[in-house]
């Protein structure tokens, strides 16, 4: 299995804030994977320097083998890597079937294939029976499907999405899921920032945790939440080690329990 | 397909109005409404299609009447000639201004100031500098006969105009279907998320700039034809740009019939106006500004958009969709 | 050519012009700053004060100077009632609209005044109209002297207003976070209105002390229009330094390109830079942000 993309020794500051320091990762073809961590960490910061929207200032990113390191958005969306918008970008004044179709027009250059693979799109995300209603009438979870639509359009490698899943409620959440599956399982390389650890427990085969702006762990979805740098990147200094005293409190308590429970009834 | 049927009908009923009436008044009032048309179809092509405002296109509008008149005047072409010339020198200047304005990203107000800090530029220019007759204008020499573009009656203007107004609608039509319209109407709606899927922004709104430059310049080619004189205040003055944007807005951006309905709106209220108040100075302009507010205020999809919008949203008023969750 | 008796004058006399196109500047920026709107209205709310003062003079006989007490509260007016009736209503949030709106408003005013004073350039005349003062090599005129004074005056006052009264703690409040200055209990809109309304009152001031040694016509506005911004962006927008440096910069540099170039050309300078700045740097010098 190759690498799709790598990005190595990447970092970006504003001014006197280190957004991103010294990441690097290497995403592996045909796999979906995650890149989590508490809010503020970076994670779309480096959805941007990866996809060109900001060009990182030391570091490269390397995608199928070409460096394209700053590269503008559009030149790496026609390589291959698209991007989704945390906060939903629908072309609002446009229907879902012409949103899609601007991704469409990536490769195909006809209006009417352009409208018509919109439509099989579509289909693949749920959207069929809205086509003709405006983008802006949409609820957020059709613009998340229209986004995420819009984006396979472009019948893309890799698809960055980020938080595909924020502002949905459970059931949503539960619709979105297998959507999402159905895309990584058509063969699109997928990494994807979400929140929300039960799609990342359930979807991903590796996972990223990104905290002020630097890589603190790596591996499968299981490994990383046991992880003690990843849980006190989440809840705090310190919580690891009381998480385990309570845990270990806990376990005596209920030998303890277990213990006169025995001698009672001897 | 339908819109290009819709052209066909339109150019046979317009162009057959000639050959059925020999009233000088109709016949004037078509020829100078196509005039308005033209100005504000190419106008919607970058403000409407483009979302790019520009308050200063009558910078495009007296390059195409200069290069007209100079071409003729100095260079010894014919006009027929200069026409297209007018048109490319008018795209030139717009490849400029885009090409400089896009580069460094500006959108917007800024973009707007830009266009009318342009024009300003020319005027000035154009009252300093010896061969664009100074602040005297040119005046094109009388000489009737349609090889030189000088048509006796209205007829030949009109046929003029309305094969320029065909030109500027088919591109329209062609925006509307085209793979390059619709990634200039992405870039329109979200400039992010069109790069994201694959349009390059520059490029994309530097093409439209061309062509409406070049369709502008048409117009200010036409207008030397017809008035036979130019200078800067008419070339690159706040009426022509004003006279562009208003008709564009108020007949509704970004469609196909827009610009139509609206330039040919206002020249109807202009005559009615005229007609109650007398040749009054300013007159014209003050409607065209109430005009415009009052769109913006109650009618923002303009005429054209009188079919998509419920008279509840109306009365309501439409709100922005940065207001929605 | 190029000696010092030319050049002071020079120097002078656009120090004391872009005083005055500073505190144009400056209603400006309040309006940008706060307000996030370009007001392509200014120029020709500038002219109406224009237009005012010189009919105070003409008909009432009122001295511009005097005319202060007039004009300022008259503009404030006028700016309350334009932001609160006309843009607001009219915009819908969008700042397309907004843009669209003070467009249509400038171009009605422009041509009201077009309607009712014809296109004649219009100045008055003054007992001091005339009257010089020596500085070193150069004579400047009175009235020159005076707007110079007047419009750091009135810059003071405005800026006294936005950073120490409760009036100004809002309009601050406004500018930085909307919606929270609402939770607060600020009246959003009232404060917009208050914004606009100062800043169209310092182009009532400003026309008091242009009038003496200028004159004005319906198209004055558009040229000022251009100069504010050009000032505005320069300086960067939101900045009140920037505006006032800005200002005196501008002043000097049309000064002296006037006198390198001609009258016409020299104006073409301050465009030329405008478009630079737009382009080049377009957070201005002082820049908040653009």
């Amino acid at each position: 299995m190759s690498t799709l993309l790598q990005i190595e020794g990447v970092g970006k500051s504003f001014g006197g804030l280190k957004a991103v320091q010294n990441v690097s990762l290497s995403v592996t073809e045909g796999r979906l994977s995650a890149l989590i961590g508490p809010n503020g960490a970076g994670k779309t910061t480096l959805f941007a320097l990866m996809s060109g929207f900001l060009t990182p200032d030391t570091g490269r990113v390397v995608f199928a083998g070409q460096d394209i390191t700053g590269q503008p958005p559009h030149l790496n969306a026609r390589m291959g890597l698209t991007r989704t918008f945390q906060i939903v970008q629908p072309f609002a004044a446009q229907t879902v079937r012409e949103n899609i179709a601007v991704g469409a027009h990536l490769h195909l250059p006809s209006r009417a294939q352009a409208l018509a693979f919109a439509e099989s799109v579509a289909s693949q995300v749920g959207l069929t029976p809205q086509l003709d209603k405006l983008a802006s009438d949409l609820t957020v979870a059709g613009r998340k499907r229209l986004e995420l639509a819009r984006a396979l359009a472009t019948r893309p490698r890799l698809l960055l999405l980020d938080e595909v899943l924020a502002g949905l409620n459970p059931q949503e959440i539960a619709e979105m899921i297998p959507v999402v599956q159905g895309i990584a399982q058509s063969g699109v390389t997928v990494l994807m920032i979400e929140h929300v650890m039960q799609a990342v427990m359930s979807l991903a085969q590796e996972v990223w945790v990104l905290a002020q702006g630097q890589l603190i762990a790596q591996g499968t979805p299981a490994e990383v939440t046991n992880n003690k740098a990843v849980v006190e990147a989440y809840l705090g200094h310190g919580t690891a080690e009381r998480l385990q005293k309570n845990v270990a409190q806990a376990q005596m308590d209920q030998a303890d329990t277990a213990r006169a429970v025995q001698e009672a009834q001897a | 397909m339908k819109d290009f049927r819709n052209i066909a009908l339109f150019v046979l009923v317009v162009g057959a109005v000639p050959l059925f009436t020999d009233s000088g008044v109709m016949l004037n009032f078509v020829m100078t409404s196509l005039y308005a048309c033209l100005l504000s179809q190419a106008w919607n092509v970058l403000g409407g299609f483009g979302g790019q405002f520009s308050f200063g296109h009558a910078l495009f509008f007296g390059t195409g009447a200069y290069v007209q008149a100079i071409a003729q005047m100095q260079w010894g072409l014919s006009p027929w000639v200069a026409l297209p010339l007018a048109m490319a020198f008018a795209a030139g200047v717009g490849a400029f201004v885009g090409a400089a304005s896009f580069r460094y990203g500006l959108k917007g107000s800024y973009f707007a100031l830009v266009t009318l800090a342009f024009a300003e530029v020319f005027r000035i220019l154009a009252t300093s500098v010896p061969f664009t007759g100074a602040g005297v204008g040119l005046m094109l020499p009388l000489k009737e006969s349609a090889t030189n573009m000088q048509f006796g009656s209205r007829a030949g203007f009109i046929w003029l105009m309305l094969g320029l107004v065909t030109l500027a609608l088919c591109i329209t039509a062609w925006l509307r279907h085209s793979r390059f319209g619709a990634y200039l109407q992405a870039v329109r709606d979200n400039e992010d998320a069109a790069r994201a899927i694959g349009v390059n922004p520059f490029s994309v709104k530097l093409i439209a700039t061309i062509l409406s430059g070049g369709l502008m310049g048409a117009g200010g080619a036409f207008y030397v034809q017809v008035f036979q004189y130019i200078d800067p205040g008419i070339a690159f003055g706040a009426h022509t740009s004003v006279e562009a944007l208003v008709g564009a807005i108020v007949g509704g951006m970004g469609t196909l019939w827009g610009p139509i309905l609206g330039a040919v709106s206002l020249h109807i209220l202009a005559d009615v106006t005229r007609n109650l108040f007398g040749q009054l100075p300013g007159i014209n302009m003050v409607i065209y500004g109430v005009v415009l507010i009052v769109i913006v205020m109650f009618l923002p999809r303009g005429i054209a958009g009188l079919g998509t919008i419920t008279p509840l949203q109306w009365l309501r008023g439409s709100k922005s969709d940065g207001d929605k969750p | 050519m190029l000696d010092f008796n030319i050049l002071f004058p020079s120097v002078l006399n656009g120090i004391t012009t872009g005083a005055v196109y500073a505190l144009i500047a400056l209603g400006l920026t309040l309006i940008y700053g706060v307000l996030h709107i370009i007001n392509f209205a200014h120029g020709a709310s500038l002219m109406v004060a224009l237009y005012g003062v010189y009919m105070l003079k003409q008909h009432f006989g009122v001295d511009p100077y005097l005319a202060l007490p007039i004009m300022v509260p008259a503009m404030f007016v006028l700016g309350y009632a334009l932001q609160r009736g006309v843009i607001n209503r009219a915009s819908h949030g969008k700042d397309e609209n907004i843009l669209l709106v003070t467009l249509g408003i400038s171009i009605v005013l422009e041509n009201l005044a077009l309607l009712f004073f014809k296109s004649d350039t219009r100045t008055i005349e003054t007992a001091y109209t005339l009257t010089t003062v020596e500085i070193g090599p150069a004579f400047i005129a009175l009235p020159k002297l005076v707007s110079f004074a007047g419009a750091l005056v009135v810059s003071a006052v405005l800026l006294l207003i936005v950073q120490k009264t409760d009036l100004g703690r809002a309009i601050r409040a406004v500018s930085k976070e909307k919606q929270g200055a609402r939770l607060m209990g600020i009246d959003v809109d009232h404060v917009y209105a208050m914004c606009f309304g100062l800043g169209l009152a310092s182009l009532g001031a400003a026309a008091c002390f242009l009038m003496p040694a200028y004159y004005v016509n319906p198209q004055v506005g558009n040229g000022f229009v251009l100069v504010a911004f050009t000032i505005v962006v320069l300086g960067g927008m939101g900045s009140f330094a920037g505006a006032l440096l800005g200002g005196l910069l501008i002043g000097v540099v049309e000064s002296l390109g006037g006198l390198l170039l001609g009258e016409s050309l020299g104006q073409v300078g301050i465009f030329v830079i405008f478009i630079a700045v737009l382009l080049l740097r377009p957070q201005g010098f002082f820049g908040a942000k653009a």
